[in-house]
């Protein structure tokens, strides 16, 4: 008798679980992200190591066209010394201006670059979306400049996606060729391998490379990507308002003030 | 009593209403002029760095810096000698006009050439801004062995500063530096 | 009241202007010592609101046109690339722009209904409500061209969707509709035609809406404003002059309305718009649902709540159109809702309509509700919303106009207003 209260509900769950609407997404996992709420800021470190998970890992197909080199010095980013982020757009090869003689390809056929500097964006990795295309089986990965703020959901979104995989699909899914499950993608057949795995990165801090904090590490990055002014959104927001409070109560006692005797 | 003070209680409360709701709209006009400054992009292109080592004695390249001509010349010894042996006292514009030099420094060939071999300068006429061509062995421009500036005539000399003409200013020096033997950076 | 001017001009220069261009005098006349009935309450105060909102979006639209590029190829980087990134301040003025058209919407549909409940359509204030409806629908159109220029997803598909339904009238006249939408695109599909000549209006309309605005205040200062008792001013004990009383009143309650506009401004920019605006349009990608901004939804509900494009476009028309008619559909001889005890409850389940179909707007067009076992298809409850919407305007304003009885109306305002104190 006491038992059947529990086997009833247990019953009723088992039920719900084989009555999963594979139609649907998953919902996405909730993080508790250091830029979340009103006086949320961007974890420095956190920047910084998602900034390597990104230069090591997405930007082999993923671009960041919107995003300079310069940004990355910039208050309320990643925080690199102006030195730091010259020498990091030195490492990058971007396509130059044509020479003296005209041509933009060397003698191998392949396009002659320079060395970047703080006024250049990311390279995308691809000249092209064709080239996209071909080098990923017919898929183009999106640009990642504003990816977080592009999906409902925003970063719990990004986070869950890149730490989806590795669920095994439900019995009867059909996981289309070439691509991968993931439950909390739209249709749950992404074109995207799983980016990430421990260790895909070392960390100079020392922080440990699990896939979740490589994760987190790199959706604070591409949050930043997407909003770079948050903190000086949130700081002037909060002057804004205190100001307008003050402005409001101001008001407030001079409009008693004129309508006290027209009551 | 209760007369003389009731209104002046009521008057500093209209003056601090109108007093703050003053200081907000001041604050909130900022953002409006502030966005015509120049951005965080062109801040960023607003200094570049150019491998020079590539000019011959006698030729002149000329870079893009902040949408104006820039002119990196490479002097011969002759040039040199030419720009060292006027008296500043013979010149029309006797300052050096090098950012790179206190405002008043006179117009020698050392304040407008940090190393004498390389003349870095703005190429932009000071009579009303054409770019001014410059004077090769093969093809004299001017008599100054300088530049000559075809608009209305003004003529520079090996060390770009005016010597004829209606331009009332040497040509300008950029802020530059040398990074390396053959590398400037400017602005 | 339009009544004699009470302007001196009390200096020599003051003098001497007034007798060459009395601009003085009109602002005197209208906005300082013009007879305001006394009892107006917060409901009052979004006309004064609605002013600086289209000030600050004129302000903020013409420093955004300073660094937007209106080109298919360009416009999107220049929004996410330059202004959000790059300008000094950009990304506030973008977010105060942006926010401020759902801060608009929201005061001016306060506005409407708050025209609705007190009557101050009815007579003498006819030409004073069809201002209004003018500028409405200038505003949709503005909102309309402004939401295309960021070239985003939505901004395309949206575009797409609306122009598209100029084609339905093709069932009116064969190929008018594809001559229309053709000309309207310059072009055989929404692209860099069309968003160029978007841009050029997106700047001319608002001035468009300025100058019908003066207008509708004109319109207003003739009979002078109505108030929630919906009676007459009888008499100077029925009114205070404009300036300090309401000049104060409508800058405190703006200020309170600047900080729930601020805290969308600075904590929560994207609330009010869609993830999918930040991808950069595709012709060959349509999203998962096209959806248009929050205001425009009750009609985007109206519209597909009717399979057959051409009636779906007519009734949306007939929707908007209706508004005109309002000063004549309504028969009742009392003005405000506060003495009508029925029109009050038609009138807040018209607010209730509007929200639910709104609500339906926002869903997929096969969206349901699961009620028990049953489906019930939203569509189906946008139906009886437009039903209702009709209804309410055609049907129910001139017959309960006649068949209710009105509670009786105070005899002055300064009695209600005197009497209760």
């Amino acid at each position: 008798m006491k038992l059947a209260l529990p086997l009833a509900l247990l019953a009723l769950a088992a039920t719900g679980a084989a009555a999963e609407d594979v139609g649907q997404p998953l919902p996405p996992k909730t993080v508790d992200w250091s830029f979340n709420g009103p006086f949320g800021t961007y974890d420095r470190g956190a920047l910084q190591r998602g900034f390597q998970v990104y230069k090591e890992v997405c930007s082999v197909c993923h671009s960041l066209n919107l995003v300079a080199f310069h940004d990355l010095a910039a208050p309320g980013g990643p925080g690199f010394s102006e030195a730091q982020a010259k020498a990091i757009a030195a490492g990058y090869k971007i396509p130059a201006e044509p020479n003296d003689k005209g041509e933009i390809f060397d003698s191998n056929g392949n396009r002659l670059t320079r060395p970047g500097v703080l006024a250049d964006h990311f390279p995308p990795p691809f000249a092209n979306e064709q080239a996209a295309r071909a080098s990923n089986g017919g898929a183009l990965p999106p640009d990642l400049s504003l990816i977080v703020k592009a999906r409902a959901g925003g970063p719990d979104y990004v986070y869950s996606i890149i730490t989806g995989f590795g669920h095994k699909p439900p019995p009867g899914f059909k996981v289309i060729d070439g691509k991968y499950y993931n439950p909390y993608f739209a249709g749950r057949n992404i074109s995207m391998p799983p980016p990430l795995g421990g260790g895909s990165v070392t960390f100079g801090d020392g922080t440990p490379a699990t896939v979740a904090n490589e994760a987190e590490a790199v959706v604070t990055f591409l949050a930043w990507a997407s909003e770079p002014k948050l903190e000086q959104r949130h700081l002037v927001g909060f002057e804004v308002l205190a100001f307008l409070a003050l402005l409001a109560g101001l008001l407030f006692l001079a409009y008693r003030k004129v309508w006290k005797d027209k009551h | 009593m209760a007369e003389t003070t009731e209104p002046t209680r009521r008057d500093f409360l209209y003056i601090a209403t109108g007093a703050a709701a003053t200081v907000g709209a001041l604050f909130a006009i900022w953002p409006f002029l502030d966005q015509m400054n120049p951005s965080s992009a062109v801040l960023a292109a607003a200094s570049i760095e150019v491998e020079i080592g590539a000019i011959q004695p006698g030729q002149q390249v000329v870079f893009k810096w902040r949408g104006h001509p820039l002119f990196v010349r490479r002097r011969t010894p002759k040039e040199i000698a030419e720009a060292c042996a006027i008296p500043v006292s013979e010149l029309p514009d006797p300052l050096a006009r090098n950012a790179n030099r206190a405002d008043d420094a006179p117009a020698t060939d050392a304040n407008r050439a940090v190393k004498p071999e390389w003349l870095v300068l703005l190429g932009v006429c000071t009579h009303l801004g054409c770019t001014p061509t410059v004077s090769t062995p093969q093809v004299p421009q001017g008599s100054y062995g300088g530049w000559l500036c075809h608009c209305h005539g003004s003529e520079y000399d090996t060390a770009g500063r005016i010597r004829k003409g209606p331009a009332p200013q040497n040509l300008a020096v950029p802020p530059y530096a040398f990074t390396g033997s053959t590398k400037i950076k400017v602005g | 009241m339009a009544g004699k001017s009470t302007y001196v001009a009390s200096t020599t220069f003051t003098r001497w202007l007034d007798a060459r261009l009395p601009i003085l005098r009109l602002a005197n006349d209208s906005f300082v010592n013009f007879p305001t009935p006394r009892n107006l309450n917060f409901w009052y105060t979004f006309g004064g609101i609605l002013a600086f909102m289209l000030g600050v979006q004129i302000v903020t639209g013409i420093v955004l046109a300073m660094h937007y590029v209106p080109n298919a190829d360009l416009a999107f980087t220049s929004v996410e690339g330059r202004i959000m990134r790059e300008v000094n301040y950009g990304w506030l003025i973008r977010y105060v722009h942006a926010n401020g058209a759902s801060m608009f919407f929201l005061a001016v549909y306060i506005h409407m209904f708050r025209g609705l409940y007190y009557g101050s359509y009815k007579a003498p204030r006819e030409v004073l409500w069809i201002l209004g409806v003018m500028i409405y629908l200038l505003m949709m159109a503005t909102a309309f061209f402004g939401y295309v220029l960021p070239w985003g997803q939505m901004s395309f598909w949206g575009a797409t969707v609306i122009t598209s339904l100029f084609s339905a009238l093709d069932q009116i006249v064969p190929h008018l509709g594809t001559t229309v939408t053709t000309w309207l695109w310059g072009d055989f599909s929404v692209g860099d035609a069309t968003l160029n000549r978007f841009f050029s209006l997106h700047y001319l309309l608002p001035f468009l809406i300025a100058g019908v605005v003066g207008l509708h205040i004109w319109a207003l200062h003739v009979p002078g404003n109505n108030n929630p008792l919906g009676i007459d001013v009888k008499g100077p004990q029925d009114t205070v002059p404009f300036h300090p009383y309401y000049t104060v009143k409508d800058a405190f309650f703006l200020a309170l309305f600047a900080i729930f506009y601020m805290a969308f401004v600075f904590y929560a920019p994207n609330f009010f718009g869609n993830p999918d605006n930040y991808i950069q349009a595709n012709p060959l990608v349509t999203p998962t649902d096209i959806v248009p901004e929050w205001y425009l939804l009750p009609y985007y509900a109206m519209l597909r709540s009717v399979p057959q494009k051409l009636i779906g476009v007519l009734v949306l028309v007939g929707a908007l159109l209706t508004l005109f008619f309002i000063p004549w559909l309504d028969t009742s001889k009392t003005r405000s809702c506060r003495f009508r005890p029925l029109m009050k409850q038609l009138f807040w389940l018209l607010v209730g309509d509007c929200l639910l179909l709104g609500y339906v707007g926002a869903e997929s067009a096969d969206a349901a509700w699961q009620l028990g076992g049953m489906q019930l298809p939203l569509v189906w409850l946008a139906r009886l919303g437009t039903l209702y919407f009709f209804g309410f305007f055609w049907v129910l304003m001139p017959l309960v106009g006649r068949l209710e009885r009105p509670k009786p109306v105070p005899q002055s305002i300064a009695r209600a207003v005197l009497g209760e104190a």
